[in-house]
This record gives C-alpha cells, structure tokens and sequence, in this order.
C-alpha cells in the first residue's frame, strides 16, 4: 500500500528551513486562491453543481475541517472519545446568536466569548466525565451533547424549536466585508484559524501536553505511573477541543445568520467523528484530507440526488476497508527521532 | 527511606482483595511478595503506586502516610513502578519510552543524559535499539525498558512487577542480575515474582501471600531451605 504519509514525511525532513517556509507560503497562496478555483478553467471540475461553490467551500469544507481538528486533538491525540462534540459548536453558535440579536456586540467581540463559554463547558462536563474510561466517556459525552440541544429546544431565551433568527453578518475587517453573496472572507477568516490551530497543536505535540496525551492514549495507568496528572491533562485536551468547536460555531451562526436546534444533532457529532478516523486518526494532515473529502463529497454529487447519501456511504465503506487506518494514518514509530537541538 | 505497609485492605468493587497485610522493606533491601496467581501481590504493588485506592490501612514512606496521595505525585515522592506485562508504550520509541520515565520533572533536560547513560550502561541493548519502536522490541528487551524508564525518575524504592513473566530462562538470569546490580547502586527494591526459586536467591528478605494474606515473613534464604516452602512454592520437595 502506498504510504504517502512517511513519504510527504521523508521529503519535509530532507528540507531546510528556508525551503519549508517557502513550500508553507505556496501552501497557503493557493489554498487561500481556493474560493475562486470554480472560476478557473484549469480548477473548475471543483464546481459543485446546484449548490454554490464559495458556500459548499465555507460550509461544510472549511467549518468540517476546523472542527476536526479541534476534535482531533481530544479523540486522535489523548484518546478520549468524544461523541458530543457537537455541543461546543452549538454553544458558540447560540453565544452568537443570543448576544448578537440581543447586545451591540459583533462577531469578532462574541468570538472570545463564544470560545470562552464553550471551553468553561467543557470543563464543567470533563470534570466529572473525564474520570470514566472508554465506552463510559463516549456515553457521557453523547449524552451532553443531546442535553444541550434538547435545552435550545425548550429555553426560551434560545428561541425553543424557531431558534434564533436575524443574527448579524461580521462586520468588514481591513475593508473586507462580509455578505450573503461572497464567502470568500469567511473563508479567509476559517482559513486563519485552521492554520493557528495546525500551529497550535504542532508546538503541543513536542512539548509536555503533547507527550502526556501520547501517554495517556496509549496506556492510562503506565502515564500515571510516570507522573502524568490524568485529569489536568485531560481537561486541557478536552477544553481545547471545545474551544475549537466553539469558535467555529461562533463564525457559523454569523454566516448563516439563523441558528435552530435541529442543526445540532448528535449527526454532526458522528460526522465529525468520521472525517477524523476516515482521514487518519491522530494525524492532522490526515484529518484535514478526511473533513475536506467528507465535507466536499455530497455536494460536489448533489446532481445524482437521491442517491448521492447511498454513494457516500459506498464510499465510507469502500475506504474504510482498503485503509482501515484513515486515508493518512499517524506515523508509525520506527525512525530515529532527532535528539532537539539545545 | 522506609516502606511499611500497615494493615492494608483493598478491595475490587466488593470482592476484597487484600485482607490486611503488613509489610516492611527497609532502606537498600531486596524484598520479595512471592505467591501463586490472585494472592494479591499485583494488586499490592498498584495500591503502593496508587493505581489501587485503599479501602483501610496505611501504606507509610519516608514517615509519611501516602494512603491518599494521587498515584501521579507518588513519582515524586521516589516510587517508581515497572509494571505488569511490562506496560511500555509500545508506539514511542525507545528513547521516548525512557524520556517519558522523566515526565515528573520539570527541568529534565539537565539530568536527561546523564540519566540516560546510566541506564544504557546497566542495559547496553536498550542503546542499540534507541530509535526502535517500544511495541517491536523482544518480550526481553522491553522488560529492560520498563526497568530502565522507572530508574529515570531516579527512584528511592523501586517496584517491580513480575519481571521474569514470559521471558526465556536465560533472560530471566540476566534480569535478575541487573536487578542486583540496581540495588547495589542504592535503589530499594520491592519485587513481586511468581518464579519464587530466583527471587529468593536475590532477595534479602520475603514475605509468602496466599489469597490476600501474608502467610509467611522471613530471611529469604532461610524460605530457601524451608521444606515446606519448596514443596509449594519451588517444586523441589520431598516428592522430587
């Protein structure tokens, strides 16, 4: 089977500094060229038919891959499995939501209140919860997540089952505005946070939180008896995740400027799940390839229409059985780890 | 340094596993829990590391009562456990699995070397096999990792879970040896064995579980010569 992932691997350690900056730069020109790849003749076979390109691109593509990520960090990189993630994304929507019907406040201001709430959520389930194992985890979180929705449902602050409706777009920021027809800026602003969060978890991985994590993924009684502190490191892990749920909620509710419970069903969770073990657990490469594929796939076949659901469920199957580890799965350790330089 | 275990309990949800045992290893012993399967001695040696919460009892190290200290400060403290099975992190390497053994310290980078040669020189195959993966190495070799990463949070008292399980005769000679060599350095040791015969060759003192009890205290090499206890335990009785 082709390892494209030791391969990449390979050459990315064979650069310099100066040649890994520079590939990052192209990386990110091209990406960033992404919203209007459906103009190009070259790129055009990306259009989605029916449904708009740029929107097909900032939701799901862009949003699936942020939250994957963020989801990444809690089930790929500590090995809690989260079922209920979709709850940090309904809590920054509704932050948003709730105070940008109701307060002065634009999105760019709800933003950290929105990451704020969705990271104290977190906690607050993860205190209690973090203390189960496995299948004990993996019941509680689900059970979050639908107690979550089920309060928008019936709240009436929240709007109950109408939601919320007449929530504001963000306004401009460096006189790039926000509108209904061009998502070109939301992308950008997604692109930015994707590209913190990769940043983010790369400097994690080398340092303590991220060999804690390894070890708790890997045998939880072992890490304690190394000295790892279970339940801090699992909280970390945990909050971040929900921080990264939270904020891409935020910039949802922004867009689509109508949030109601409906939208934050226990399937979103589950999708989000599978983008991250479809693409490669552990791996963010791997995951983002996964959310992109996952996300971009029923709209780019929305033309066979009915059965579009059946073919993407074809292909899960398909993919999963010829790479049971993900598309890119993590690296498997057997080469020699350069000692850090001091 | 003193370790005493006084009047322990544990239990298993209501099972009780440990039914009030009581005892003592001394600074620079070798002392060995030696008994047949479920006697309790694993579930001894978690509830000393704090992986097992205790029900009643004391465990009391350095004069303090660390009964409901958390397992992860227990490192701290000087205990350090390879565990059962082995317990390496079969996906980092070798070098990850001894750098995790420092994970308590804050400022390891200083010892880091240091530490690393010494335990290189205890195992030298540990070196050669530095980059490999924990999960690919010999049942052998990672019973020397899981010894060599718990030397790394450089330990008072050293717990050792049933280091000869699975190994071929020789590497079961070898492990013994170095477990001498590490005691001689000045690490205490407490060892949990099912392979009584060399356990008690290398032990000073030993303590004999049966179904959660301790049954037996005494000088290892008086267990040695104790008819009794060669017919039970080392299969070289009156009927051999």
């Amino acid at each position: 089977m082709l390892n494209i992932r030791d391969k990449g691997a390979a050459i990315w350690e064979k650069w310099n500094r100066p040649q890994r900056v520079t590939f990052a730069l192209v990386l990110i020109f091209f990406v960033a060229l992404l919203p209007y790849a459906g103009e190009f003749p070259l790129t055009s076979f990306l259009n989605t038919p029916i449904t708009s390109y740029q929107a097909t691109l900032v939701y799901p593509v862009a949003m699936f891959v942020l939250m994957a990520l963020g989801l990444n960090i809690v089930v790929g990189k500590s090995g809690l499995l989260d079922l209920g993630y979709v709850a940090f994304f309904a809590i920054g929507a509704y932050t948003m939501g709730i105070l940008g019907t109701t307060t002065g406040l634009n999105t760019w201001e709800i933003l950290p209140i929105g990451i704020g709430l969705a990271m104290l959520s977190g906690l607050i389930l993860g205190l209690p919860a973090l203390r189960l194992r496995g299948d004990y985890l993996a019941i509680v979180t689900l059970g979050f997540g639908e107690i979550v929705r089920i309060i928008a449902l019936n709240l009436k602050q929240t709007g109950g089952p109408n939601g919320v409706v007449g929530i504001p777009n963000p306004p401009a920021i460096f006189g790039q505005k926000f509108s209904l027809d061009d998502h070109a800026a939301y992308f950008w602003v997604i692109f930015l946070m994707i590209m913190l969060v990769i940043w983010m978890v790369r400097r994690f991985t080398v340092r303590r939180p991220g060999r804690a994590w390894e070890a708790i993924r890997q045998d939880e009684d072992v890490a304690a008896l190394m000295g790892v502190n279970l339940l801090v490191y699992k909280l970390w892990s945990f909050s971040i995740g929900a921080a990264i749920g939270g904020a891409a909620g935020v910039i949802y509710a922004s867009k689509v400027m109508f949030i109601a419970p409906d939208m934050f069903t226990f399937n979103v969770s589950v999708l989000i799940l599978a983008c991250v073990v479809f693409g490669g657990m552990g791996n963010m490469w791997g995951v983002i390839l996964g959310a992109s594929i996952l996300a971009y796939l029923p709209e780019r076949i929305r033309f066979i229409s009915n059965s579009r659901q059946l073919v993407f469920g074809m292909v899960l199957l398909v993919i999963m059985n010829v790479r049971p580890d993900g598309l890119l799965p993590r690296k498997k350790r057997e080469k020699i780890k350069q000692k850090e330089a001091k | 340094m003193r370790l005493e275990i006084k009047d322990l309990h544990v239990h298993y949800g209501k099972i009780e596993a440990i039914k009030g045992i009581s005892v003592v290893v001394n600074e620079g012993e070798i002392v060995t829990l030696i008994g047949a399967n479920g006697a309790g001695k694993t579930t001894t040696l978690k509830t000393i590391s704090g992986l097992r919460k205790v029900s009643s009892g004391a465990i009391i190290f350095d004069g303090q009562d660390i009964s409901n200290v958390a397992a992860h400060e227990r490192v701290d403290l000087g205990i350090s456990q390879a565990p059962e099975g082995r317990g390496i992190f079969p996906g980092m390497t070798v070098l990850e699995n001894l750098e995790m053994g420092k994970f308590h310290r804050k400022n390891r980078k200083a010892e880091m070397d240091e530490d690393l040669d010494k335990v290189y020189t205890l195992f030298p195959r540990l070196k050669e096999r530095v980059s490999q993966a924990g999960g690919t190495l010999s049942g052998g070799e990672q019973q020397m990792l899981a010894i060599g990463r718990a030397l790394m949070s450089r330990p008072k008292v050293l717990l050792l879970d049933e280091p000869s399980m699975g190994l071929a005769p020789q590497m079961i000679a070898n492990i013994f040896r170095i477990i001498t060599e590490i005691n001689k350095q000045g690490v205490t040791i407490l060892l949990v064995e099912q392979n009584a015969q060399q356990a008690l060759q290398r032990a000073h003192r030993a303590y004999i579980l049966e179904t959660g009890n301790v049954v037996k205290e005494a000088k290892a090499s008086d267990l040695l010569n104790d008819p009794a206890v060669r017919e039970a335990y080392l299969g070289t009785g009156a009927h051999s």
